[in-house]
């Protein structure tokens, strides 16, 4: 029987209710007469703490509050593609339907205690058998298919914990989520199995094995993809000032990254954010298969004027998500925009619970929390059979206040995470996008994926790579020269040097994320372009050794120079013959100098 | 405890006056966020909310302040719904205090219905993506920093600099172009000085605008809590208007600053764990819930653009205040000091001022095809500009090179022609764009590398005059 007890307390999004015995940590609860949805945080006695994910205007002491017996749970199953959800996984396109039912004026608007299923109930699925009657099967079989979108073929798993044997499978048609699909015979009992499932949502979903990430997930940002990468299955943070580019670089991510299904937490942040991937997504295209983006694509949008207690579910609400197609074999990205909403939520919370602050008010438990969530990606074999492994690809966004990275958030972020894009405000201010900076950012995956590049796109990438990294950290040590006695006074060299940087920043880092060509750099291309930059930079260095000067090579260059610099947004990805030419000719013109010198 | 019409209940007894709150107990029935009336021994009515409530015990914000208040003989009205105010189109034209009362002399308004003030949040799956370019006449914005409809785009200002001229030239120049249809202004001053709110009330009366004008008044001298409802109220209307009564509505709320500050000392009264500098853990979602009333909807013609003005204080744009709104608004235009103190008006920093929608705004069919190039190349060339301009200064001038010398000339160009221009000039989007090639043209063409080929050959004042 679940609890039944009545509040006592209202103090913005907590409450505290009574006669609450037996109640569960962690239980959701229906709170007031509206039923709002809220989830027990903190148990003392007969009292039973909980954080309400929606507004608590109008609530009263003396209002019932009722257990569900269960903790916060998703529902799994076809038909979450697509969807954007609250929070707590209501659809909102169904919210705006249901208020506008009673409300038509008031539809743009979400009203309290609204209550629809976050998978339609109606829509059928064709649904194709892949076991056989009499299999034994056990958590994470696949026993069917649905084409869910053009784009994903959703596995029909057994639920991870069930062992017996298959009694019963229906026949290819199609069903509901609700309808049964199988039976499974444990110990004498037969279980019924439908295409919907849940899963608490603060519990990891168990995998047989978790592997170590090896491939990279192509973002088709070069200063991502050659300089810090990140591999499938990795984590990463993008930490920012306001303005400095952590919501391009995620929605970057999210729209041309070599994942197979991008789950994409709006979290705190601003509203039009998520109705511009609402609106754009449907009509861009997948890069890798030129389906429409939003069939891969789940949406999670707890905006900064949504009910905060909700932020704190939303990450969890997400990555279970996130593990629920990982575990049916695909490779999926998890982007949250931004954790650090998602840790004032927490923050919130607990100074309510009028817990212990630790720094700047944060909760001691800030850290763990942190490392759990982040501990949820990675690259894993499945449970069940056929064999098959996937990944969760965990990228989230922090906002130091003031730019400051010593923060608490980020700095415990740093140690859970191995990819580090440090954003710059100082980049930003000079419209250096994306303004990643290089010194500070890092990526523990570059020697991973190095071995990816040498088979898929030349066995010279570490040593492109690595020397233009070598360029820009001298650079940088030249730049504090030139800060005390100007540029006159350095030799050829180091001209050559800040020369060779700054073809680099223009032509290589420097990325429009809004420019059809620039946007998206393959691979190939993306290491066409530093190889024609390098490889300028070797042959005038030798020129140089040889006694030009680095006026001399610019002289030499003429016209070429502004073509470096604008290949990458000129010269389309199927064009790169072209980049090819423009190296040639750069190298010519260096030859014909140095014919010159004699 | 007696009850009154309609679910109202009275109360007597205060056990605690601390700040601005008032803890009442005996109370039942009392929900949260409820709106109070208070009534003093001397007949006096004050109002508040409720902020908590336990069994028996509410905690109420007085909005006018506890000054006077006794725990004996003074009355406390619970009214059985949130605050709200009553919402008409005739509210246009009309002058009201922070709570929505009107306070010209005119008549009582007749509301066509009434609102709570907190709103409720727009579903993202019911908004729709804002991307109309409204030319608001001022290079440093049209060019670098584009207005769109439905945005919220603050000023970031300073004590002393030129935020209210710039704002009024904004609201007095801002057309959507091809439409004839002018904005209907809802104007919050929010704990400003009296001058300031006489500088924009003579301004609407002198550009005539006065009939499309609603404004909702809480100066430095009245209640800082009512500072609080202030901008909500001003919300309240303009969302009314905007998706009811089909009208693109320009929401002014000046100054965020003072908004802030009393937030923060019902915080402080609360005994809360404070965060930084004092202001509350929560100030973020606070003023998310202000800064996100704006935009448009689905299947509705009206608007919402937002125009906060805020103080930075010490012009300190790392203070909480300006850097949690703009971690929320849509951008922010910066003014700058430096520049004000140089006589440039308007002192736009652009390097630090930013707009999130331009680049929907802008382009073939909006403004011109050149134009996000010409604006990327204007800040490489600007930026470019200012950092040797500190270069120069350390090693002097002439231990430049001639094409660095060249940005040095830029940046003065830059800010002499392009930025500085007169608070009534209304310079059109190709006006602007034509200057900025014109500036653009003192650096050599190979300079230009945020610019396509086909585009120079397009604009570039060289090709131009063949
Ligand atoms: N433990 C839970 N976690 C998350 N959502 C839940 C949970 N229990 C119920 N819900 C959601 O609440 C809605 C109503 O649930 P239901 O069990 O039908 O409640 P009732 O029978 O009281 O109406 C469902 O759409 C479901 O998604
Ligand atoms: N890669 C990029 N290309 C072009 N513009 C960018 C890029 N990254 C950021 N910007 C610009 O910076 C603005 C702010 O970026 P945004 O990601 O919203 O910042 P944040 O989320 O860190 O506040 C964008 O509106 C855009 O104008
Ligand atoms: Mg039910
Ligand atoms: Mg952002």
């Amino acid at each position: 029987m679940p609890v039944k007890g009545r509040i006592v307390r209202i103090s913005g999004p907590l409450i505290i209710a009574e006669n609450m015995q037996g109640a569960q940590m962690f239980e959701m609860v229906r709170v007031g007469e509206d039923k709002l949805i809220g989830e027990i945080t903190r148990i003392r006695g007969d009292k039973a703490y909980i954080q309400v994910y929606e507004s608590t205007t109008g609530l009263k002491p003396g209002e019932i509050v009722e257990g569900t017996g269960a903790p916060l749970s998703v529902e799994l199953g076809p038909g979450l593609l697509g969807t954007i959800y609250d929070g707590v996984q209501r659809p909102l396109p169904l919210i705006a339907e249901t208020i506008a039912r009673e409300m038509p004026h008031r539809r743009m608007f979400i009203e309290r205690g609204v209550q629809v299923p976050p998978i339609p109930r109606d829509r059928k699925w064709p649904f194709k058998p892949v076991a056989r009657i009499g299999d034994k099967v056990e958590g994470g079989d696949v026993i069917g298919e649905v084409e869910e979108t053009s784009l994903i073929t959703h596995k029909v798993m057994v639920p991870p914990g069930l062992k017996g044997e298959l009694v019963w499978l229906a026949t290819e048609g199609d069903y509901t989520v609700e309808d049964i699909i199988a039976q499974v015979r444990v110990d004498g009992r037969t279980v019924d199995l439908r295409m919907i499932q849940r899963w608490p949502v603060r519990i990891p979903r168990p995998v047989k094995a978790k592997l170590d990430p090896t491939e990279p997930l192509i973002t088709g940002t070069r200063i991502i993809d050659t300089l810090f990468p990140m591999a499938k299955g990795g984590t990463g943070a993008v930490p920012g000032g306001f303005g400095t580019g952590k919501t391009v670089t995620l929605h970057s991510l999210a729209q041309w990254s070599s994942a197979r299904v991008v789950v994409y937490i709006g979290c705190g942040e601003r509203g039009n954010e998520m109705t511009e991937v609402l609106e754009r997504f449907p009509e861009y295209k997948d890069p890798w298969s030129g389906k429409p983006l939003m069939e891969r694509t789940i949406l999670i949008a707890n905006t900064s004027n949504m009910p905060v207690a909700a932020r704190e579910a939303s990450i969890y609400v997400g990555v279970t998500l996130a593990e629920y197609y990982r575990d049916m074999g695909y490779d999926v990205l998890l982007v949250a925009d931004s954790t650090s909403r998602w840790a004032e939520a927490l923050r919130e919370i607990a100074g309510r619970l009028e817990e212990m602050p630790a720094e700047e008010g944060y909760p001691s438990y800030l850290a763990s929390r942190l490392a759990e969530f982040y501990e949820r990606a990675g690259r894993v074999t499945a449970l069940g059979s056929p064999e098959r492994s996937g990944s969760v690809t965990i990228v989230g966004a922090v906002s130091p206040p003031g730019g400051d990275f010593t923060e608490p958030v980020t700095s415990h972020t740093k140690r859970f995470i191995r990819v580090f894009w440090a954003l710059d405000t100082k980049l930003a201010y000079s419209r250096h996008y994306p303004a990643i900076n290089w010194l500070l950012s890092y990526s523990a995956y570059t020697d991973l994926v190095a071995e990816w590049w040498h088979k898929n796109v030349d066995t010279r990438w570490k040593e492109y790579r690595d020397e233009a990294m070598e360029i820009l950290l001298r650079e940088e040590e030249l730049q504090e020269i030139v800060r005390l006695v100007g540029t006159e006074s350095l030799d050829e060299k180091d001209k050559l040097i800040l020369d060779t940087a700054r073809l680099l920043k223009d032509g290589f880092l420097k990325q429009n994320a809004f420019d059809p060509i620039d946007a998206f750099s393959t691979p190939e291309k993306q290491f066409k372009l530093l190889k024609m930059i390098l490889d300028f930079h070797k042959k005038a260095l030798h020129l140089v050794e040889l006694g030009a000067t680095v006026a001399q090579v610019r002289d030499a260059l003429g016209r070429l120079y502004v073509e470096m610099v604008k290949a990458k947004f000129s010269i389309k990805n199927d064009e790169l013959e072209k980049i090819e030419d423009l190296r040639n000719r750069v190298l010519k013109a260096l030859e014909a100098l140095e014919a010159r010198l004699g | 405890m007696s009850v009154g019409v309609a679910g109202i209940r009275e109360y007597s007894r205060i056990t605690e006056i601390k700040g601005p709150l008032l803890i009442v107990e005996g109370v039942s029935n009392v929900s949260y966020d409820e709106i109070v009336e208070v009534e003093l021994p001397s007949g006096e009515k004050r109002r508040g909310r409720v902020l908590d409530v336990a069994r028996g015990v509410a905690v109420v914000q007085v909005f006018e302040g506890t000054t006077g208040i006794t725990t004996t003989g003074t009355k406390v009205r619970f009214l059985g719904k949130p605050l709200e105010i009553p919402v008409s189109e005739d509210m246009l034209g009309r002058i009201f205090n922070g709570l929505g009362e009107p306070i010209d002399g005119g008549p009582k308004i007749i509301a066509e219905d009434e609102r709570d003030v907190n709103g409720a949040p727009l579903n993202p799956a019911e908004r729709s993506y804002p991307e109309d370019f409204i030319q608001t006449g001022v290079s440093a914005i049209d060019g670098m920093n584009t207005l769109v409809r439905g945005q919220k785009l603050p000023i970031f200002s300073g004590s002393g600099m030129p935020h209210n001229i710039l704002a009024a030239q904004i609201a007095r120049q801002a057309t959507v172009r091809g439409e004839a249809e002018e904005f209907a202004v809802v104007f919050a001053a929010i704990g400003i000085k009296y001058d300031d709110y006489m500088f924009f009330r003579k301004f609407f009366e002198e550009t005539g605008a006065l009939n499309r004008v609603a404004m909702f008044v809480n100066l430095a001298d009245e209640p800082a809590m009512v500072r609080l409802v202030t901008p909500r109220s001003a919300l309240t209307l303009a969302e009314y208007l905007a998706y009811e009564r089909d009208m693109h509505v320009l929401v002014i709320l000046t100054d965020m600053t003072n908004y802030a500050e009393a937030l923060r000392e019902i915080s402080a009264a609360r005994e809360e764990v404070p965060g930084r500098q004092g202001y509350p853990g929560y100030l973020y979602s606070d003023l998310a819930s202000i800064y996100e009333r704006a935009g448009r909807v689905k299947g509705k013609k009206g608007s919402i653009t937002q125009m906060p003005i805020l103080t930075m204080p010490n012009d300190d744009i790392t203070h909480p205040i300006p850097d949690l709104t703009g971690y929320i608004t849509e951008g922010q235009i910066v003014l700058s000091r430096e520049l004000h103190n140089k006589g440039i008006y308007p002192p736009i920093n652009v390097l630090m001022s930013l707009s999130r929608l331009m680049k929907e705004g802008i382009g073939p069919g909006k403004t011109r095809e050149d134009h996000a190039e010409v604006s990327n190349q204007l800040y490489a060339a600007y930026s470019r500009g200012v950092e040797l301009r500190s270069l120069a200064a350390v090693v002097g001038e002439e231990s430049l090179s001639e094409v660095d010398r060249k940005y040095l000339k830029f940046a003065d160009l830059f800010e002499r022609r392009f930025l500085s221009q007169g608070p009534r000039e209304n310079r059109s989007i190709e006006q602007t764009l034509d200057i900025a090639w014109d500036i653009l043209s003192t650096l050599p063409e190979d300079e230009l590398v945020n610019i396509k080929e086909e585009t120079i050959k397009k604009y570039h004042p060289n090709y131009r005059k063949m």
